[in-house]
């Protein structure tokens, strides 16, 4: 165990401890005095800073994992070595991380102690019973990683290997079950359980950790987290591409970031599905706060949301069309790319048109009003709903097509097969445009969104159904000819950078949301922020911290990639030391 | 080197774009700031006034408009709800316990699933719970007197008559907001009729006045105190027959205090 752990875990103790007994006075009523002041430093954005950045590397330590576990199982299943090599690769990129992720923890908890102290002792005294399992739970997932990474070679045949991929199963619940503790003050922060209006607090933790908005987070970061460990995986394969020597490298290298691609990609197409599950929840417990988030202030911040999902799908669905050059067998799908573009471009585009102009009056007379008179209704939440759903299908048909590429099938029932696929897609689409329509223009506003759950059900299901006909379709079928790992253009390797930028960057902002629709409130209702910075700030000022926060990232990222060559590198120091028998 | 230089360019390239979008390409909305407590100094203030700080409130602090507005329809306009207020009361669906227009408004604010009108119920409930925070509480949190300016806000923004009466000072706020130029409060209706030299025009029972105005020594016998309310409020609203429109100023709502004008009103109204 690090020195890093003992003083995190040390510090969080101390602090549940010299909490006071009762609670029973609720929340504190604080002034601007109460907030301790560091010189030059900006309380807010230090502890912006030190919580983004925290995450960052606990999504990425959290999920790699989980995929590493899965890799794992899939090469013990096919007995490929290949699996086993590159989960390992994986989970050693992950370990360095794991350190900085316990540091920057630290710093955290160091600067909410130092900062705002008060708001501390009040979460403190809430959730101490947790508090504690924290710190066991963290005892053990330091040892059940160390154990996974450094008895891995240690760990390997029949029986070994199974011990080995039952301690990954830990390593995982233990780890989930660390950011599901983690969760639990965040969302008690923005949907508190368990106390009175005046913040008093009912003794009944369980309460408090299992409060509105607890699982839909859960939900939302597990599957986030693993989009984002492998878009960061991605990068670290796109890279070593990018610098690889040797065609061998370049083809393993090629292979692990389309792994981590893969993995990346098929959690990002249920995450907007997660983002509902949530969004539902925050209206529900307060309609407000809902309103805040879509129609309020932050209106605009979806729009930025737009550009950085559309990056992300359309670099995600360009590294898939890239990647068609590794098959000899993909001449015979380039022709329907553009068709795929031009559909991913136009969803893209109505997800990307704002409801509201801020308009000049010259502008709004010109416009005739507020709205475009055709371009307004795109700007409605039913028209995103419907291009996004589209962006899904139309991206599962670019992972479709890709995986077709390099076979033939051998099946008798292929001409049915693909008109009952092309059936399905097109019955989808006609099926969420004509629910997203139906809702969100002949109805009630309060039923504009009432659409939204029968559209995901359709894009679920027609994906689910789709891999299972297609996987049908093309069982025992023949290869045009063996894939060619490493021939991608290098111009692939920049989606596949882009995604993860992409994905850090906009992980930062939803942070900023999330954190913002408490407004000035560090408790909602309960405890107001009284301190200097308790005003919500622009999307511009937001931007440039997550920036901030996305740069230190990478820089940290590199140094983490950096020393994970270090450590198997070996220098001849030839000469340097004294031979054995010259010593004696 | 050069991959490594090329791919932290491109990287960084990506955040510019993100950042430069985020300042530039969208519009730099400013939240409106944390609100604050207000100062109220309730003992002074006119019926316009209140109503004016009620008209605040719905815009501001008690942040209504985020719901009650006809964009959303995600709750019902208010524009009217101080006339329909009467009809909810005998409303079967009716489960509070308010018994005038007044009282069923405050309720609607305090306790908002008395009375949910149909198709604004929480998802799921039939009508039966209302989404609406509680005023009072929460992030809302309203005093009793920005309540009751809201329900006044509300009632004259459906032309009805303002029943509600501004709340007694709540001593501190008032003390504090307290300007030294503003006058103090008459004692009594023939100190307000002094002060406001309301006998230049009207002759008022024994006081002398003249003729430009009608007499009002018996106006108790033929006008109602809600026609002598309006009357005062909006002097232009019913002119009797042979007297002229815009002779009397139209500002006594914002020079005198509630507690003056309904003074005044009764003392006008026992006129027989």
């Amino acid at each position: 165990v690090k020195p890093d752990r003992v003083l995190l875990v040390v510090l969080a103790a101390v602090a549940a401890l010299a909490v006071p007994e009762a609670l029973a006075a609720g929340a504190p009523v604080l002034t601007e005095a109460d907030y301790p002041r560091l010189a030059g430093v900006n309380s807010r954005i230090a502890v912006w800073l030190a919580a983004q950045l925290h995450l960052w590397f606990a999504a990425f330590v959290l999920a790699v994992p989980i995929f590493v576990f899965i890799i794992e199982a899939i090469g013990m299943a096919r007995r490929d070595e290949r699996y086993d090599r590159l989960a390992y690769e994986f989970i050693k990129v992950s370990i360095t991380a794991y350190s900085l992720t316990a540091i920057l923890g630290g710093l955290l908890l160091f600067l909410l102690v130092l900062l705002y102290p008060h708001l501390f002792q009040y979460l403190a005294g809430i959730f101490r019973p947790s508090m504690a399992w924290y710190a066991v739970l963290f005892f053990a997932e330091s040892a059940l990683l160390y154990v996974y990474y450094y008895g891995w070679h240690w760990l390997q045949g029949e029986f070994r290997k199974w011990v080995h991929l039952t301690l990954g199963l830990l390593l995982n619940a233990v780890g989930t079950t660390l950011m599901f503790l983690a969760n639990a003050w965040v969302t008690f922060m923005m949907s508190p359980a368990a106390v009175d209006p005046a913040g008093v607090f009912s003794g009944d933790t369980w309460a408090a950790i299992h409060n509105a908005l607890w699982n839909p987070v859960n939900l939302h970061r597990v599957v986030a987290n693993v989009a984002f460990g492998g878009s960061i995986v991605g990068a670290y394969a796109a890279y070593r591409f990018l610098s690889a020597t040797s065609a061998e490298e370049k083809a393993h290298y090629d292979w692990m970031g389309y792994t981590a691609n893969f993995i990346a990609i098929a959690a990002l197409l249920p995450l907007p599905f997660a983002g509902y599950w949530l969004t539902a929840e925050i209206y529900a417990y307060s309609q407000q706060m809902g309103i805040t988030l879509m129609g309020g202030i932050f209106a605009w911040l979806f729009i930025i949301q737009a550009v950085l999902i559309g990056a992300l799908f359309l670099s995600a669905n360009y590294y898939l069309w890239c990647g068609m050059g590794r098959s000899d067998g993909a001449a015979r799908y380039y022709r329907f790319v553009k068709y795929l573009a031009i559909v991913i471009v136009g969803a893209f585009l109505v997800w990307f048109t704002p409801h509201t102009l801020v308009l000049t009056n010259e502008e709004l007379k010109a416009l005739g009003g507020p709205y475009h008179k055709y371009l307004g209704a795109l700007g409605l939440m039913p028209a995103k709903n419907i291009a996004v759903n589209i962006m899904i299908l139309f991206t599962t048909l670019s992972f479709l097509m890709y995986r077709r590429a390099n076979r033939v099938p051998v099946v008798g029932w292929v001409g049915a097969g693909n008109a009952a696929l092309a059936a399905l897609f097109a019955a989808g689409v006609v099926n969420i445009a004509a629910l997203g329509i139906y809702h969100g223009y002949f109805t009630n506003t309060v039923y504009k969104v009432a659409s939204s759950i029968p559209q995901v059900l359709t894009t679920l299901s027609i994906i689910v159904a789709a891999v299972v006909i297609d996987s049908l379709m093309y069982r025992g079928a023949r290869e045009v000819a063996p894939l060619r790992w490493g021939r991608v253009p290098d111009r692939a390797q920049y989606a596949l950078i882009l995604l993860a930028v992409a994905f850090t960057w906009l992980m930062g902002l939803m942070g900023y949301i999330r954190s913002s629709l408490r407004q000035h409130w560090h408790v909602t209702n309960v405890f107001r922020d009284a301190s200097a910075d308790a005003f919500t700030p622009t999307l511009g000022h937001a931007a440039n911290v997550v920036s901030a926060g996305a740069l230190i990232f990478m820089a940290l990222v590199v140094f983490v990639f950096w020393v994970s060559r270090v450590s198997s590198r070996h220098t001849d120091a030839a000469g340097y030391w004294k031979k054995a028998g010259a010593a004696a | 080197v050069n991959a490594f230089a090329r791919v932290i360019v491109f990287g960084l390239a990506v955040i510019a774009f993100f950042a430069g979008f985020s300042n530039f390409g969208v519009p730099q909305v400013e939240p409106a700031p944390p609100p604050k407590e207000e100062k109220l100094a309730l003992g002074q203030m006119t019926m316009a006034e209140f109503v004016a700080l009620g008209k605040r409130v719905f815009e501001g602090k008690g942040t209504c408009t985020l719901c009650h507005n006809p964009v959303g329809g995600r709750a019902p306009l208010l524009d009217r709800v101080g006339a329909v207020a009467a009809e909810r009361l005998k409303d079967p669906r009716y489960k509070g316990e308010a018994k005038t227009a007044e009282d069923y408004l405050y309720e609607s604010l305090v306790k908002p699933s008395a009375y949910v009108v149909a198709g604004f119920g929480k998802a799921g409930t039939q009508d039966a719970e209302s989404p609406m925070p509680e005023v009072s509480g929460g992030s809302t949190r309203l005093s009793e007197a920005e309540i009751r300016a809201l329900i006044a806000f509300l009632q004259d923004w459906s032309g009805v008559e303002v029943t509600v009466q501004i709340p007694a000072d709540t001593g501190e706020a008032g003390k504090a907001e307290e300007k030294p130029s503003q006058r103090s409060p008459a004692k009594d209706a023939p100190e307000v009729i002094a002060q406001f030299g309301c006998i230049a025009c009207h002759k008022i029972g024994a006081m002398a006045g003249g003729p430009i105005g009608p007499d009002l020594s018996g106006i108790g016998k033929i006008r109602d105190a809600a026609y002598l309310r309006r009357a005062i409020l909006d002097p232009d609203a019913d002119i009797p027959k042979g007297y002229q429109r815009k002779v009397m100023p139209a500002n006594y709502g914002e020079q005198l205090y509630a507690k003056e004008l309904e003074m005044l009103v009764a003392y006008l109204a026992a006129l027989k």
